[in-house]
Formats: structure tokens, C-alpha cells, sequence
């Protein structure tokens, strides 16, 4: 490798609004931890940060080659709404991880290599033909930090007499530093992380501790070579922050949803990827009293959940695709008997066994309509990684008041990313209301309903004199007794869709971002938005006329949404799927005309496809 | 008895007309369940009846108690989501053999494993009724019906087998037509706490009348079947003089006064015996060679789900300082923007 560094300058400090950092290298170098640490320093300094980790299916791929490639991207600074198309800056642990990425690198971006894995066995095993992987990769022109990284990381700790593989386990740290350096960021904050989380094991702190600190003094004692970067704090709201990804959020908003209903929560569960650490979040929290049931199978889950419901909890089960498509019957139980219950559903490519570990968007239609029978449930979709908190939240709000199962969309973009997240104050969300009974004993009518929502009455046993029997057989309108016949049955295919075009009325109207005038709508929903925003938003900022419409709630649509589709001259549906939601569109609302824009290859828009995109539309 | 008793079986009978068939074995089960929870004193706003799919799954409209009628082979799920999420309510599961064994056989052993306190009540007429008579997974090996012209071609489940497999703690059998020991039976997988789990030799009018009849029938039943009683030496016959030995490793039909056979040389019934093995042979028992057990075979205290789920979640909240959402919020890694 020709060396590109140049002595004897004086470092150049480039000012950017946002930056993305990737961080990569083999499955067992800590790359997934050392970009969360990363990320959350620069969310504590101020920025707004996305994050996305990109690592192998496979538990152990084969070392330094590019299947066992693990990346963790950080993006980060003022106004960050996705994870980055580019890396703006690469660290690469080894060859594979530098031929994995070249292709995602920006123009002109810097990329930290450790040189010594760059040996001809390490090139040999990414599969490079030549020595010189940054002539082979066309990566000349690049800042290039050629560190010695192995080679320093053994040096700072040889007096602590550490074995070998301690040793190498730690040089992430001398990576993290380095970083810290570029974008003149402190190390205390990780120096807190490591004292914590090494605490019985002083020997391994100190290693980490150094090793982050000469990673940070070496960055110091090149910057004659290097440009450092500033990125722009951004101006958050006052209050306690803290990083939270899908996930976690998903999991957290049913808290909060157990704590303002006055309900313990019940999850039935079986593990799904990528849905799985909502079930081991939860199953985390019985400090909270949560139940959770490990099921045999996705049916059993659904199914206790469906149970603990009846018997007076909010009951919710978890899952991805496949596993949606094994609840079906029962979610058609929770609908006839007409019982609270909440799926939150974690997208992931399908079908089938599909991409098990890759995002897609391609559920929409099975929420809607897998089910047999008029079987009507409500469908919501969350659009950030922390705004799974507030769907979570609100999806069982919905169902405890309506009494009706909601499903819940998120994905598996949205699953494993990260954002900053404000811990919310008390009075950021609403009591929830439950339809607990007001008709008297002995006289109970399990099918009566309130005017205003359509539900029926919420009696859980107990209750004295208020026994009575439902199931999943149609029953009399009133009396909640079996019934066959024709016409009731009429009425009550009925009552449950008018039940579930109600709720339309308790949801928020659809808003529309970017410019007022335009002669484009972009339309989207769940975990899209992102992308989307960002690439109306730099067109907007090149004076294009162009404006976001982004879904949440799908079943039953914003009360608003004709009215605000039939102001643009365009309209262009964006999914990860091949048309889904403009299908469920054009039914119903037939009267306007949707062009699509749609991918489906395990992997979230970019901006730039998307801005091309509108661009061809606009100028068609 | 001088005791007030609150609760007669009439207070567990709903308003609803039953319509079994007439002579359907289920009449009787449904009588016998509400004179157990009777004379159990149960209140009835504190049960949950919760069945599957199949004629006995219709069981539940016809108590007064609260009654959840679900789907097909997924009762026991459900019903575990009920004790689970309200260990406070007792809760008992109707099923059949075509809704425990087949469609809901997953869920029938893990139900088991797992030790929740469930009553399941199987009515194995081995049969399936509702859809009008195809084999179940009941139906002995050749057994002719509309799905299987030629005879079937497949082994059946024995479901004292296949709970004693699953690791189970309770199993008991009884007849539709014995009564008294119906409510017996009944009454002690109440009591036990965990999944117990009582197979009812239950008897198809119309589709697969007297299948157990051979065993049965008031006139053969004496020779044919044997009550176990935990503690009592196992004797059966008209005459009170057969009974039941060890020899090597398997059960043995003796003649009491025969080759100098007595009382005392019998096997003793043990129902708490935390081995299983001789609960096995005991319900594995088929006739022509032996007699069919009744009666409680096993009822082995053991470690319960729902007991040990609550007990988890106290243990943890005694020495957790999270006792918020907001505790939970903002703990841990988190900073603050003043």
C-alpha cells in the first residue's frame, strides 16, 4: 500500500449539519457496541442521531471474510431523520470490512483502516486480487488513516500483562477513541461506560481505558494529516434523553399503555426475528409485574394473550410475518368476541421464510385482510424507531377503549435502529379509559354497545352477576346468545365494520410536510418516513414543489384523507413492497390516480433513488 | 350435613336449552360437573368454563359461570392465559378427543408440562361428532368410519400415555354413565392443584354408539374395569376376587385364592407416587388383558406455572427500585438538556 499521508500540515476542521460514521469489521470485534457507545456520546453532546446495524444472519460467519462482515452505522448532527445512504467516514477492521463498504463510501470521505490486518492472507480471505485494495476498490482520493491499530492496542497495554485475546478484544476501543478525536469529541462519557461495565474486572478496564485513550492521543498526534470534523449540536427540548431503538420503544409504550389503563400486562409470545427483543424486553420487566409467556408456538401466544384479555389484562402478542400468519384465526376470535388485543407485527422480507433479517414492508395486506370472514381489524403503523413508543402505546389505548385487536406494523429498519428519545412527561399521554359496565347485575348484555364508539361493555369474571358466555359463533345483536340467523348476522358483519370506521374519529387527521403549494404528494407509511421526509426535504430546500403525506393509521384511514389527496395534481405511493398500500388506496378512494414507487430488496430507500424518482415525476 | 350450603347444581345451569342428542354421553358430564362444583361450594362468578371446537366444546353455553367458547385445539392456550394472567379464577377446559389430541395436541402437552392449574375435561368417544363421524385420533387401529372406509391404518393416542409423557401430574378416567364417580373424579381435579387432567370414556349416540360398551355395560363393567383408590390394594370383579400383581416388570390379572394368591400380596394403589412408571402401565391397561383403571392414577404435588410466575414477579419487585414506568424511563444510560 503507497502511503497517502502527509506530513507537516496543520489540521482542517470541516463544519457539517450531519455526518454518518460506519463502523465495521468481523462479527467478534465489538463493532455493534462500539457504534452504540459512539451514537450515544454524540446524542449526549446534542446531536440528533439515526442509527442502523447491518450485521451477518449467520451467528459465526467465517472470520475476515465479507459474510462475516458487522457494521453499525451512526448518523448524526442537526435535523437527522434517517440512518444515512453514505458513510461519510469508515472505520474498516479489516480488508473485508473495507470491501463490504467501499461501495456505500461518499465522495471524498475519510476511511480509518487497521493496516495490519491488511496482510495478504486478510486481503486474500475479503477477496482481493491484488496488494493494493485501495487501487483495486477505486478508493484513491479518500482521507485515509492508515493506523496501526493491532499493533498500538498491544503496545498501550503490555505492561498490564494481559493474554492475548483480551488484548485484540479491546483494540475497538483504540477505533472509538480515534473517532472521538475526529469529531472532537470528549471520551468521558464511554470512560463511564467501561468503569461500569468492567467493574469486577479491573484488569480488563484498565486494558479498555487505555486503549480508548491512546486511540484518542494517536488521532491527536496525526492531526497534521487529517481533517477533523464539527457537526452541529441540534436543539432539542428540555428533559431526560436517552437512545431507544424499535424495539425497546415497542415494548415501552405497552408499559406506559399498562400504567395509564391500570392493567397488568400479559404478552404471549414465541421468538421471531426480528421481533424477539420485544419479548425478551418485557420478559425483563416483571419489576413492573408483566407476565410474559413463552408460548409453544405463535398460536399459543396469541392465543394466552386472547386469554388473559378475556380475564381483564391487555393481552398482547408479538411476531414478524410468518408468525402473523399463524395467529390469524385466533386475532378472527379476538374480533368476534370482540376483545381488546394488540400484535405488534416486526416486518421483515417475505414470504415465506423470506429475508428473515432484512426490512420489507410487505405485511400490509395480511394485516388487513388475512383473516376469513368480514374480520375487520384496526391497522397502525409506527414511522420511527422512537415513535414505536407512541404507536405502541396508542394501538393499546385503542383496543382497551374500542374493545377491538389492533395490529401494529413496524419493521425490521425500525426494530434495530436507534434514536435519541426524550423520557416523555406525565401529562405527554392520555389516561386511557376502559368500557367497564354500567347495566346492573342479573340483567347483563354482553353485546349492548355505547353510541358513540360501537363497542360493548367490558365485564371480566369475577364480576358477580354478571356471568354470561361468548365464543367465537355469531350471536344475537343484544343478548350475546348463539344465532344463525341470516339477518342478525347482516347487522352484526355490520356493527363490527361501523365499530372499527368509528375509531377513525379518535385518531388524529393526517398532516401534510413540506411545501404547501406543491404539485407532487409523496405518500408513505410506517417505517419509511425517514427516507421520505429527507428526500422532500432537500427538494424543497432546491425549491421543488413537492410535500410528504405519511401514514400511521391505515385501518380505517385518517377522516382527511380524501380531502387532502384530491388537493395535488400527483400523487406517488412509496413502499417497500410491491404496492400494497396503493392498492388499499385505490379501493378506497378510487377517485384519484396513484403512480408507485416500490422496492423490494431487504434494504430501506436512499435518499438519492428517492429524489431522483420524484424529480423523473415532476418533470414527466 | 348441618352446613348452609350456598350453591346447589342449579345455580350452575344456564338458561339455555341443552341440545346434545338425545343419549349423548355429554348430558350426563354436564350434570355430573355442576354437582361437583356444587358440592365444591365454587361461586360461580369466580369460574371460567373455556372449550374448543366439538360437541363438547358446546359445554359452556350451557353453565351459568362466565364461559369462553374459542376455537379449534386452542383451549388450553387460551385457558392458560386465563389462570396465568388471573390465578384468583378456577378455570376448566372442555375438550374433546379430536380438539385435545389432534388439532390442539401441541398445546395439550405443553399445557401439561407446564403445570398449569387447569381442570381439563376430555371427552374421548373417539369420534369426531360434529362434522359426522370421521376417525379421531382415538379410534383404534382399523376402526371404520367416513374418513377411513376401509378401516384406518394408523395407531391411536392413548391420552393417559400422552399425559403421563408430557410429564403430567394429574390423570384420572371415568365413564359418562357412572355418575357418582364422575363427580368424585371431578372434585379431586379441583383440588389438585396443577393441569389435571380427566379422560371421560364418553359415549356417541349417533356416530360411534357403544364403542365402549365392551367395557362399559353395567353387566361386564365389574370384570372388566378396576376403581383405583390410592392406599386400597387393587381388586375388581363382580366378586371382589381378582386383583392385580407384579411379575418381573409387568402387570399381572390374578385370582384371588388361586395358587395361594391373597389380599395381601396385591399391588397397593399409590396416585401420590412422584415415578411414573406404574401410573403408565396402570393407564396403558386395555381390555381383553386387563381391566381398564378408573379412577385417580396419578396425583403428584408438583411445581405450578402460575403459582411460580407470581412468585417470580414479587421476588423481583421486593429488590428492584423500579417501581414506575418513569423509574424504568430514567434509569440507566440516559442524559439531561437543561
Amino acid at each position: 500500500m503507497k502511503d497517502q499521508n502527509v506530513m507537516g500540515k496543520s489540521s482542517k476542521v470541516i463544519e457539517v449539519d450531519k455526518i454518518a460514521v460506519r463502523f465495521s469489521g468481523d462479527s467478534g470485534d465489538g463493532m455493534q457496541l462500539t457504534g452504540t457507545l459512539f451514537s450515544q456520546t454524540s446524542a449526549v453532546y446534542g446531536n440528533d442521531i439515526s442509527t442502523f446495524p447491518d450485521f451477518p444472519a449467520d451467528i459465526r460467519a467465517p472470520q475476515g471474510t465479507i459474510g462475516g462482515v458487522s457494521g453499525f452505522q451512526v448518523h448524526f448532527g442537526r435535523g437527522v431523520s434517517t440512518p444515512g445512504d453514505q458513510t461519510d467516514v469508515l472505520v474498516a477492521m479489516n480488508p473485508a470490512a473495507l470491501k463490504a463498504n467501499a461501495r456505500f463510501m461518499k465522495p471524498g470521505g475519510t476511511i480509518v483502516l487497521d493496516v495490519d490486518s491488511f496482510d495478504r492472507k486478510g486481503l486474500e480471505k475479503a477477496g482481493y486480487k491484488t496488494d493494493d485494495p485501495i487501487t483495486e476498490d477505486q478508493l484513491d482520493g479518500y482521507n485515509l488513516i492508515k493506523a496501526p491499530i493491532t499493533t498500538l492496542t498491544k503496545e498501550s497495554v503490555k505492561e498490564l500483562e494481559l493474554d492475548n485475546k483480551s488484548v485484540l478484544r479491546s483494540k475497538n476501543m483504540f477505533a472509538l477513541g480515534l473517532v472521538y478525536w475526529l469529531f472532537n469529541r470528549p471520551i468521558a462519557h464511554t470512560q463511564a461506560y467501561i468503569k461500569t461495565k468492567f467493574g469486577k474486572n479491573p484488569a480488563i478496564m484498565q486494558a479498555n481505558l487505555l486503549v480508548l485513550q491512546a486511540g484518542f492521543d494517536y488521532g491527536n498526534n496525526i492531526q497534521a494529516m487529517t481533517p477533523s470534523y464539527h457537526v452541529s449540536p441540534s436543539e432539542n427540548r428540555k428533559g431526560i434523553y436517552r437512545n431507544l431503538n424499535g424495539n425497546t420503544a415497542a415494548a415501552w409504550g405497552l408499559l406506559l399503555a399498562s400504567e395509564k389503563s391500570g392493567l397488568p400486562l400479559f404478552l404471549g409470545s414465541y421468538p421471531i426475528t426480528p421481533a424477539t427483543e420485544i419479548l425478551q424486553e418485557l420478559a425483563a420487566r416483571k419489576d413492573l409485574g408483566v407476565k410474559v409467556f413463552q408460548a409453544e408456538d405463535e398460536i399459543a401466544g396469541v392465543c394466552t394473550a386472547i386469554g388473559a384479555s378475556y380475564s381483564g389484562a391487555l393481552g398482547v402478542t408479538s411476531t414478524s410475518g410468518p408468525g402473523l400468519a399463524l395467529k390469524t384465526e385466533a386475532i378472527g376470535l379476538a374480533v368476534m368476541a370482540e376483545l381488546p388485543l394488540v400484535v405488534v407485527n416486526v416486518q421483515r422480507g417475505g414470504p415465506s421464510t423470506g429475508l428473515p433479517t432484512k426490512t420489507e414492508q410487505s405485511d400490509l395486506l395480511q394485516a388487513l385482510f388475512g383473516r376469513n370472514g368480514e374480520s375487520p381489524v384496526v391497522v397502525m403503523a409506527a414511522s420511527t424507531p422512537v415513535n414505536c413508543f407512541d404507536y405502541a402505546f396508542y394501538a393499546a389505548k385503542i383496543a382497551l377503549e374500542h374493545m377491538i385487536p389492533v395490529i401494529l406494523l413496524t419493521d425490521g429498519f425500525l426494530a434495530n435502529g436507534t434514536q435519541q428519545w426524550r423520557v416523555p412527561d406525565e401529562g405527554d399521554f392520555p389516561v386511557i379509559e376502559l368500557p367497564r359496565t354500567r347495566q346492573k347485575t342479573g340483567e347483563f348484555k354482553p353485546y349492548l354497545r355505547s353510541e358513540d364508539k360501537l363497542n360493548r361493555d367490558w365485564v371480566v369474571p369475577g364480576m358477580k352477576g354478571y356471568e354470561h358466555r361468548i365464543g367465537g359463533l355469531e350471536k344475537d345483536a343484544v343478548t350475546g346468545n348463539i344465532s344463525h340467523d341470516g339477518p342478525n348476522h347482516h347487522l352484526m358483519v355490520s356493527l363490527r365494520q361501523q365499530k372499527l370506521e368509528r375509531v377513525a374519529h379518535f385518531v388524529p387527521e393526517l398532516e401534510v410536510v413540506g411545501d404547501a403549494s406543491a404539485d407532487l404528494l409523496v405518500v408513505g407509511w410506517g417505517g419509511t418516513f425517514g427516507h421520505l421526509y429527507a428526500a422532500v426535504e432537500a427538494l424543497n430546500k432546491e425549491g421543488r414543489k413537492v410535500a410528504l403525506a405519511h401514514f400511521n393509521y391505515i385501518n380505517p384511514l385518517p377522516l382527511n384523507t380524501a380531502e387532502l389527496l384530491g388537493r395535488y395534481k400527483k400523487i406517488v405511493v412509496c413502499e417497500l413492497n410491491m404496492g400494497q398500500f396503493a392498492g388499499f388506496l385505490r379501493m378506497k378512494h378510487p377517485q384519484f390516480s396513484y403512480e408507485q414507487f416500490n422496492k423490494v430488496q431487504g434494504q430501506p430507500f436512499t435518499v438519492q433513488e428517492l429524489k431522483e424518482q420524484f424529480v423523473k415525476l415532476m418533470e414527466a | 350435613m348441618s352446613e348452609v350450603q350456598e350453591y346447589t347444581f342449579v345455580d350452575f345451569k344456564s338458561a339455555l336449552n341443552v341440545r346434545w342428542c338425545p343419549g349423548c354421553g355429554d348430558h350426563a358430564i354436564l350434570n355430573t360437573v355442576q354437582k361437583a362444583m356444587a358440592e365444591l361450594q365454587l361461586k360461580p362468578e369466580e369460574v371460567v368454563v373455556v372449550s374448543g371446537i366439538g360437541c363438547s366444546s358446546r359445554f359452556t353455553y350451557y353453565m351459568s359461570t362466565f364461559g369462553f367458547h374459542t376455537i379449534h385445539g386452542r383451549g388450553s392456550a387460551i385457558a392458560s392465559g386465563v389462570k396465568v394472567a388471573r390465578p384468583d379464577l378456577k378455570v376448566w377446559h372442555i375438550t374433546g378427543d379430536g380438539d385435545a389430541l389432534a388439532i390442539g395436541g401441541n398445546h395439550f402437552i405443553h399445557t401439561v408440562r407446564r403445570n398449569v392449574d387447569l381442570n381439563i375435561i376430555l371427552f374421548n368417544n373417539q369420534i369426531y361428532g360434529l362434522t359426522k363421524g370421521q376417525y379421531s385420533p382415538t379410534s383404534k387401529h382399523g376402526f371404520v368410519s367416513k374418513s377411513s372406509p376401509f378401516g384406518t391404518v394408523e395407531q391411536p393416542f392413548r391420552p393417559g400415555e400422552l399425559t403421563l409423557g408430557a410429564r403430567g401430574h394429574f390423570f384420572a378416567r371415568t365413564v359418562d354413565r357412572e355418575l357418582k364417580l364422575c363427580v368424585d373424579v371431578f372434585k379431586a381435579a379441583d383440588r389438585f392443584e396443577g393441569t389435571s387432567v380427566v379422560e371421560v370414556l364418553q359415549n356417541c349416540v349417533i356416530f360411534n354408539d357403544k364403542t365402549h360398551q365392551a367395557i362399559t355395560d353395567k353387566e361386564f363393567k365389574d370384570d372388566r374395569t378396576i376403581l383405583l383408590e390410592h392406599g386400597k390394594p387393587m381388586i375388581f370383579g363382580k366378586n371382589r376376587d381378582k386383583g392385580l400383581m407384579l411379575e418381573g416388570l409387568t402387570l399381572k390379572v390374578v385370582q384371588l385364592g388361586v395358587n395361594g394368591v391373597e389380599e395381601k400380596d396385591l399391588l397397593v394403589h399409590d396416585a401420590e407416587c412422584t415415578d411414573s412408571t406404574m401410573h403408565l402401565k396402570l393407564a396403558t391397561m386395555e381390555y381383553p388383558e386387563f381391566p381398564v383403571a378408573l379412577g385417580v392414577i396419578r396425583s403428584v404435588k408438583g411445581a405450578v406455572y402460575n403459582r411460580d410466575v407470581e412468585a417470580q414477579i414479587q421476588e423481583v419487585q421486593q429488590n428492584s427500585s423500579v417501581k414506575s414506568f418513569r423509574d424504568l424511563a430514567t434509569r440507566g444510560n440516559v442524559w439531561e438538556v437543561k
